[in-house]
């Protein structure tokens, strides 16, 4: 016994040796992104960061890529683009023509990809980004622009078909189902805003109250009190942390009874936890979810990701980790099989491999389509019960029941 | 069109929600009208355009939501806020202010347009760019079949920016400092003459403003949300309102807080929440175009 334990000790010692000298022996694959880390976006762009530097970490771990026989680690450099668009591209220059990079990761949010996006593209330099879901993204014919989340008019969408579906059950008909949709007016609520008509225009729903939020939204009382006078069945609403915040906070102060209500960024803001029951029964779309049963041999499950991730980021210690940080694992994830597959450092063999990528990861399936957006992945709808969000749509993940009516 | 068509015909249907209307706008107002009268207040005594009005509200908000997130009970993050602003006031006077007094209008702009920039920032790398706000978890009175919605916490906000206001109108009314202030915005020159120490009356004066913003933040954070770069939208409604009922015109200014936070409801619900902003800029203009008309009249030529 005493030998065999000595005999593992010393095994552990050697294969902790060898994979020390591995490690020092790896080169370094540099990639660049401009994101970012003050301003409006700094929350999420700090999100997106973690998220690249843990894929990063944990591939190391790993044994790093392995690009035709030999080891690589990822190194990035990060400039802060203070979320202003003419800074990110900016950044992007200096970061190509400069620095030398020739792979990017994308910046945080669709507004500060579209700015980058076209100097990528000049430069023909890879970018895959995990964090910019507008669809205009995916309609300029940009080559060299690879998104491994579902893009944003998918985002509600799904709420559309549920409310739909409900009606249905109880012997209406889908087209009776009236929508309240208030978005804010920026390209990525948008985006869902345009989703969601064209799948309610789809049913024949008519959409009874469409409203653009403005930038600085404090108060929602003017659309709220025109919900309860036209009772809508099912309210959308989008406008990042502040716009989810302020809807459930005025929900309940109103006290509006709407059967079906469906907003995004409830993690974002913390909704639960700021507002305890008020968010009760409140739909919430998300790239992403730890209880989906995703998995791959890297990062393991999702929910081994999340408690990985926790591990390795006490900060979030408390919170659920935000999509934004999976979807940006992720894409570098992406990067690491496409380097592996292409067997070369160049960034057109690498841009070709990535286009070929079909990947499962704990994020979801990956597979591009010719525009570049992420085919294999569905967006998922999440009910918060009692304080949890729990999956409930589409109903092949769904691991609860959808509570309906929402008292 | 339709839809705008619609909504003032709801307006109509249901005459319930003009109440509603009404009386959301004045609960907001209250908190316009006490940064506009903290602006007026500098504005009027040392003759500077402070730019930051909004910034100082929300750094009151986040003042009281650090105390609340430690512990506190959230109703005494107001008169902390209040406390701690003016500290922070008086601060920013002796660096930064101070300096720019008795130059012309545009060095005190910029300074405060500095200031603004610096302060939205600052308080972005110190609690991140999250909306932040405090439950205080008190009920809501409904009225009307729940048509109208009164929260508590809203309700006992106005009335502590009611007190405040009242405060504040006492003070200046009745006290040493406060006739000491009234005197130096009157002449600053005859004021130091009559032996007032206006630098003293200088630093009270843009303390006293930036508690009272801090105050109006406070009882933000228990109404509405916050977030570091909300300042802008208080320094501009700030501006309308001092514009629209002039400086030292304290029941004007309360008056103009109360309406435009009423004709903002009403411009939300007739055109749509995004236009919201946008009545308060089309008063302002309103406002300075007749003005600007009625100065024409009284216009005259020294021979």
């Amino acid at each position: 016994m005493k030998k065999l334990s000595m005999l593992s000790i010393l095994m552990a010692a050697v294969s902790l040796t060898f994979s020390q000298a591995s490690l020092a022996a790896c080169d370094e694959i540099h990639l660049g992104s401009a994101i970012s880390l003050t301003g409006k976006y700094a929350t999420n762009g700090i999100h997106a960061k973690n998220g690249y530097e843990y894929a990063i970490q944990k591939i190391k771990e790993n044994g790093g890529v392995m690009v035709d026989g030999k080891c690589y680690n990822f190194k990035v450099t990060y400039y802060d683009d203070e979320s202003k668009g003419d800074r990110g591209a900016t950044l992007a220059e200096r970061l190509i023509s400069q620095d030398k990079v020739q792979y990017m990761l994308g910046p945080y949010s669709s507004g500060m990809t579209k700015a980058i996006a076209p100097v990528t593209e000049k430069y023909k330099i890879p970018m895959v980004e995990a964090e910019g879901a507008s669809r205009s993204l995916f309609n300029k014919g940009y080559k060299y622009l690879f998104a491994v989340l579902s893009t944003s008019e998918q985002y509600l969408a799904s709420a559309v078909a549920l409310a739909a579906e409900m009606a249905e059950k109880e012997g209406k008909k889908a087209s009776s189902v009236k929508v309240a949709i208030a978005v804010e007016n920026d390209p990525f609520s948008l985006d869902i805003r345009a989703g969601v008509s064209e799948d309610a225009a789809k049913y024949g729903m008519k959409v009874v109250i469409d409203e653009k939020l403005p930038r600085d939204l404090s108060d929602m009382s003017a659309i709220l009190t025109k919900v309860k006078l036209l009772k809508p069945d099912l309210l959308i609403v989008s406008g990042h942390s502040k716009g989810a915040a302020t809807a459930v906070r005025q929900i309940d102060e109103q006290n509006i009874k709407v059967p079906m209500i469906a907003i995004t960024h409830c993690e974002a803001a913390d909704v639960t936890g700021k507002f305890g029951d008020a968010a009760n029964d409140i739909l919430c779309s998300t790239q992403w979810a730890e209880t989906l049963a995703y998995k791959d041999p890297l990062f393991g499950s999702a929910s081994e990701y999340e408690m990985g991730f926790k591990k390795a980021y006490s900060e979030y210690k408390d919170k659920k980790v935000p999509y934004q940080t999976a979807q940006a694992t992720a894409a570098v994830y992406v990067f690491k099989d496409a380097f592996e597959r292409a067997g070369s450092l160049d960034k057109e063999k690498v841009r070709d491999a990535i286009s070929k990528t079909d990947l499962m990861t704990f994020y979801g399936g990956i597979k591009f389509s010719a525009a570049g957006n992420n085919v294999a992945k569905p967006m998922v709808l999440r009910q918060i019960q009692d304080g949890q969000y729990n999956v409930v749509a589409p109903s092949a993940f769904a691991s609860h029941k959808l509570n309906w009516p929402r008292k | 069109m339709d839809q705008i068509l619609g909504n003032i015909g709801l307006l109509f249907e249901f005459p319930v929600v003009n109440l509603k209307i009404v009386l959301d706008g004045i609960m907001v107002g209250a908190l316009f009208a006490l940064a506009a009268y903290g602006l007026a207040l500098v504005w009027g005594v040392m003759n500077v355009k402070n730019l930051a009005q909004g910034d100082f509200v929300i750094s009151g908000g986040y003042v009281s939501w650090y105390l609340v997130q430690n512990g506190f009970p959230a109703l005494l993050g107001v008169p902390i806020a209040f406390i701690v602003m003016w500290g922070i006031g008086w601060v920013v006077y002796k660096l930064v202010i101070s300096r720019v007094i008795e130059r012309d209008l545009f060095t005190s702009l910029l300074a405060t347009f500095g200031l603004a920039i610096m302060m939205a920032q600052i308080l972005n790398l110190l609690f991140g760019s999250d909306t932040q706000s405090v439950d205080l978890g008190y009920d809501v009175l409904y009225f009307f079949d729940g048509f109208i919605d009164v929260p508590i916490a809203k309700l006992i906000g106005v009335l502590m920016a009611s007190a405040l206001a009242a405060g504040v109108i006492i003070f200046m009314k009745s006290s040493r400092m406060g006739q000491a202030i009234r005197a130096t915005a009157q002449d600053a020159r005859a004021a130091r003459v009559m032996g007032i120490d206006t630098e003293k009356v200088y630093a009270f004066t843009f303390s006293l403003n930036s508690a009272i913003c801090g105050a109006a933040g406070a009882i933000i954070v228990m109404v509405w949300v916050i977030q570091p770069f909300y300042g802008i939208s208080y320094s501009i409604r700030a501006f309308v309102i001092v514009t629209a009922a002039g400086l030292g015109n304290l029941p004007g200014v309360i008056a103009a807080g109360l309406g435009i936070g009423a004709l903002e409801q009403y411009g939300a619900h007739i055109f749509g929440i995004g236009y919201q902003q946008a009545i308060a800029v089309m008063l302002l203009l309103l406002v300075l175009l007749v003005r600007l008309i009625q100065q024409r009249r009284n216009r005259q030529v020294l021979k």
